[in-house]
């Protein structure tokens, strides 16, 4: 940093560099006490337990050290000829028992406060499906898909630390770029473009479910996990005292995307969640008539083909890649494959029905009829892809619903 | 590990190669194949883990695609478990439970070929999958449904084939092991005077026998869910999702004794010898495995706390979970009690066995924190648990078994050890194992679920840590494997009894032990004269 430092001090300041960030997390060692009661209640059993460990741990491995270093033979010549101990061995077997009966008093204790799903004053159902979360308010007729919004080029960018960048052969170009955006994002895979939004102080309610396999739907501070299993439904509850932001993730293994399956609520205040509900409603009016307009419209094949590339981007793209060629026998390629450039009824009703067994799901109660339709018109115009029926009109996805 | 050229029929070259290894029905030679088999899975399924770390040095996806990343901790989970660390022990079981029963062999010794010989089969056909279409196993070792029934690739078909292949040498070594105890113990050797290496087998293998078909069971409707149209595992037709889980965790919980009760025994066999004293608590040490052992059987809830349980299974689950640190803290408090007022040294066997036993011991506290339901709801499939069974399974299950190679390397091979370069193995795997390990309990704690293959920034210090320690880790058993060439090529002769004060039926047999032992059963109780002969 100063021009007369020496070689020997710079490589220092490397070091330094390197170590430094293993000390500032010194912070972070344990288990996050959350916000909710009981979650705080959680973090008080945890540390409990961690010190009950820790005192047996000191007491055992001190005697270990000590007769390791006291009983050895150098110091310790003539073994003594003891092998058995009715007294002692009674002993250690009541006291761990003792403890254990003192420890799972408090834990039965809050797990049926836990279990205590009644007076909520709000029900959302969360429905898991690979790779996003589906909220419903069950009380407000609102539902939205809530799907990570960290950008793929974050993602999939290597930018040369330890491995070279050789390695990457990915789609998204500039990788140093993105690497750089990636450092720079301090919610890096923790982001969301539709938060679940709840109210701060009431009893909510979460139900629940899957689609596909199972996942599990985890807010560490909350501390909620509840897993989404297809078929059932689970109950769990918070009870959130603050406002803010909280971010958590999929916790049960739901496939290639597991990572990328965040949870992120924002918890406001009871007029302001109010008012949102207020909003979401008049929002969900317009959209409906927003969609009445957008099947009355013909639209050009250049408007579709745009609005279709976004939404294969954001849709579709994980699976089946940005320039469409797929991933193996798994992941179709969509250039020039059978589907795309195939009978135009056939693209539709697999974009809407999905295909049954396969992580190819049904679009339909995910998209508009507008996204619907400008995402088959891309595919079939984007890359190499040019069939004679190469465009499809929102009404045409809406009559087929 | 000596060619015994009288023995084989005289035919030269390949011939005589495979029909040596192919046809064995020697438990020496048969432990040995079981012992390198083990090697040679423990590097695949380690070279599977370095290239999960080399993923998670830094958030992005550098190295590995995400259902490419899938592949390799499903296959790492299902060769480290099934093909390195039960075939080390039932090798470890082949060479020295008739050494120490003063049996002549295995009671049933062509069985006893074939259930080797399924091994490398069922590995192959497993590994192969990688080669396949729509590439290996990606669901996780606990291969949970939906994911590996509707959602599995075409592969998991080769999987089930594999599993059952495996589960078929298992359930056959364990038959041949009880049977072994039960009918070849030398004239006067009761069941409460065998060794406790002998003991821990004996109870692993009754697990072995009654948790194995559970798994193929799960398997076999896994299968049939997928192509003979049931619905066990889909609630479409009526089944559960849940069921699964319960199936899997019935075997899965044994199973998890099944991989650490022969550590207990060896660590009950080098701590007596190195620290010049009988073991402390004999019988409560035989007990306490046997409570141990059934206990294993109702607890497999406890893998399922956020499945939505009813509450009332959640405490039976909780309780008797807790309950399995009492016999568990007998054996480790008897260990110290036996190292207590000892007269200790320090070889490369003892150093690994107190090593298994304080890291064990760290691995059992983490357990009795996930006992815990309302913590388990913050715990569950983190990277506190990927600590917390790596804690017993890495410095457990493996550290047992490296300090059992090296307590009985110089008796099968006729050569000692070279203490330096054991210590050295010795203290870089322990640096490394915790390093590797130890960061993922802060990682786990501070929220990053289990199976990512992508992070956010807030965990990125742990895994660097991590990353660094398993690349460590991984070349120091390089060195391990140089270390057992070397002592099996040459070095100090061992004596008969090796080491000073090692009690036992196996070191009144020379060094190295010769193709055919016992062939008349020894007298027991050892007389005093000829322990003491084996010693000079």
């Amino acid at each position: 940093m100063i021009s007369s430092t020496s070689r020997h001090a710079r490589g220092l300041c490397t070091l330094l560099l390197l170590i430094v960030p293993q000390v500032v997390f010194a912070v972070e060692l344990d288990m996050r006490e959350g916000v909710t009661a009981m979650s705080q209640d959680i973090h008080w059993l945890h540390t409990v337990m961690l010190w009950v460990c820790i005192v047996i741990g000191i007491i055992v491995f001190g005697a270990m050290g000590y007769t390791i270093v006291a009983h050895r033979r150098s110091k310790h010549p003539e073994p003594a000829n003891f092998h058995e101990h009715l007294g002692v061995e009674i002993v250690w077997t009541l006291i761990p028992v003792l403890i254990l009966a003192v420890l799972a008093y408090p834990a039965a204790k809050m797990l049926s406060e836990i279990e205590d799903n009644s007076d909520a004053a709000l029900t959302v159902l969360i429905t898991g499906s690979q790779w996003k979360w589906h909220y419903q308010y069950l009380e407000h007729d609102i539902g939205f898909y809530s799907n990570l919004s960290t950008p793929r080029e974050q993602i999939n960018s290597c930018g040369g630390w330890l491995l070279a960048d050789t390695f990457c052969e990915l789609p998204d170009g500039d990788s140093a770029a993105g690497k750089a955006e990636r450092d720079a994002n301090e919610h890096y895979l923790l982001e969301v473009d539709n938060p679940l939004v709840l109210p701060s102080n009431r009893k909510v309610r979460f139900l629940t479910a899957s689609n596909d396999v199972i996942h599990s739907w985890w807010v560490p501070d909350f501390a909620v996990k509840q897993d989404a299993i297809p078929g059932f439904i689970n109950e769990a509850w918070t009870n959130v005292p603050k406002t803010g932001t909280y971010r958590g993730q999929c916790t049960e293994l739901c496939g290639k995307d597991h990572a990328f399956m965040p949870v992120v609520v924002e918890v406001r205040t009871e007029d302001e969640f109010d008012q949102w509900i207020e909003d979401q409603r008049i929002a969900k009016e317009l959209a409906s008539g927003q969609a009445v307009a957008d099947r009355e419209k013909t639209w050009t094949l250049a408007e579709l083909k745009s609005i279709g590339e976004g939404v294969y981007l954001a849709n579709c793209a994980t699976c089946h890649q940005p320039n469409g060629a797929g991933q193996g026998t798994t992941y179709p390629a969509l250039d020039g494959g059978e589907i795309a450039i195939g009978p135009m009824a056939a693209h539709i009703d697999r974009v809407m029905n999905g295909k049954a067994g396969t992580e190819m799901q049904s679009w339909a109660p995910q998209l508009s009829d507008r996204d619907i339709a400008a995402v088959i018109t891309y595919e079939r115009n984007a890359w190499s892809n040019q069939p004679d029926d190469n465009i499809v009109q929102p009404l045409t996805i809406f009559e087929y619903r | 590990m000596v060619a015994h050229a009288e023995h084989i029929p005289h035919r030269s070259g390949l011939a005589a190669f495979l029909s040596r290894w192919l046809l064995t029905t020697n438990h020496k030679e048969i432990g040995s194949l079981y012992l390198w088999f083990a090697f040679l899975m423990f590097f695949i399924g380690g070279a599977l883990a370095m290239g999960i770390r080399l993923e998670l040095f830094i958030p992005g996806i550098q190295l590995i695609a995400p259902g490419f990343y899938n592949q390799l901790v499903t296959m790492h989970g299902l060769i480290m478990v099934f093909g390195a660390v039960m075939p080390a022990f039932v090798g470890l079981a082949n060479w020295q439970i008739p050494l120490m029963i003063g049996a002549p062999d295995m009671a049933l010794p062509r069985l006893n070929n074939f259930s080797f010989w399924i091994l490398p089969f069922a590995f192959s056909i497993l590994l192969s999958s990688f080669f396949m279409e729509g590439g290996a196993p990606n669901f996780g070792w606990t291969f949970y449904a939906p994911l590996s029934t509707t959602y599995g690739p075409d592969s998991t078909d080769f999987f089930v084939f594999g599993v059952h292949l495996m589960g078929i040498s298992s359930v056959l070594g364990a038959i041949n092991i009880m049977v072994t105890i039960f009918n070849l113990r030398t004239p006067g050797m009761t069941l409460m005077q065998m060794p406790l290496f002998v003991w821990t087998w004996l109870i692993t293998a009754f697990l072995l026998i009654t948790a194995i078909p559970v798994l193929a069971g799960a398997v076999t409707m896994v299968l049939t869910d997928r192509h003979f149209g049931t619905s066990f595992f889909s609630a479409d037709g009526g089944g559960d999702p849940v069921l699964f889980q319960h199936i899997f965790w019935f075997f899965g919980h044994p199973e998890v004794y099944i991989m650490i009760l022969p550590g207990f025994g060896i660590a009950s066999q080098i701590i007596p010898t190195f620290a010049r004293k009988k073991l402390f608590g004999y019988n409560s040490m035989v007990y306490a495995t046997v409570s141990i052992a059934f206990l294993s059987y109702v607890v497999w809830g406890h893998h399922m706390f956020a499945t939505g349980m009813p509450l009332a299974a959640e405490l039976f689950f909780m309780f008797c979970t807790m309950l399995i640190a009492v016999p568990t803290g007998v054996k480790v408090f008897n260990w110290v009690a036996t190292m207590w007022r000892g007269s200790m040294t320090f070889e490369t066997p003892m150093l690994f066995a107190i090593a298994f036993v304080i890291l064990f011991t760290i691995g059992g506290f983490s357990g009795l924190m996930l006992a815990m339901v309302p913590a388990d709801f913050q715990y569950h499939d983190t990277y506190f648990v990927v600590a917390h069974f790596h804690y017993v399974l890495y410095p457990g299950a493996i550290f047992g078994t490296m300090a059992a190679v090296y307590y009985w390397l110089p008796k099968w091979s006729g050569h000692m050890v070279d203490e330096w370069w054991g210590k050295l193995h010795f203290w870089t795997a322990i640096t490394f194992v915790n390093l590797t390990f130890f960061p993922m309990h802060f990682s786990g704690l501070a929220g990053m679920p289990r199976r990512i293959v992508d992070y956010s920034h807030q965990f990125q210090d742990f895994n660097l840590i991590s990353s660094f320690g398993a690349m460590g880790l991984g070349l120091t058993q390089v060195l391990f494997l140089f270390i057992v060439i070397k002592t099996i090529r040459g070095g100090e002769p061992a004596t008969d009894k090796v080491w000073e004060s090692a009690e036992g039926l196996e070191w009144t047999i020379p060094s190295p032990a010769p193709l055919h032992t016992f062939e008349t059963p020894p007298p027991w109780p050892i007389s005093e004269t000829e322990a003491h002969e084996g010693a000079a």
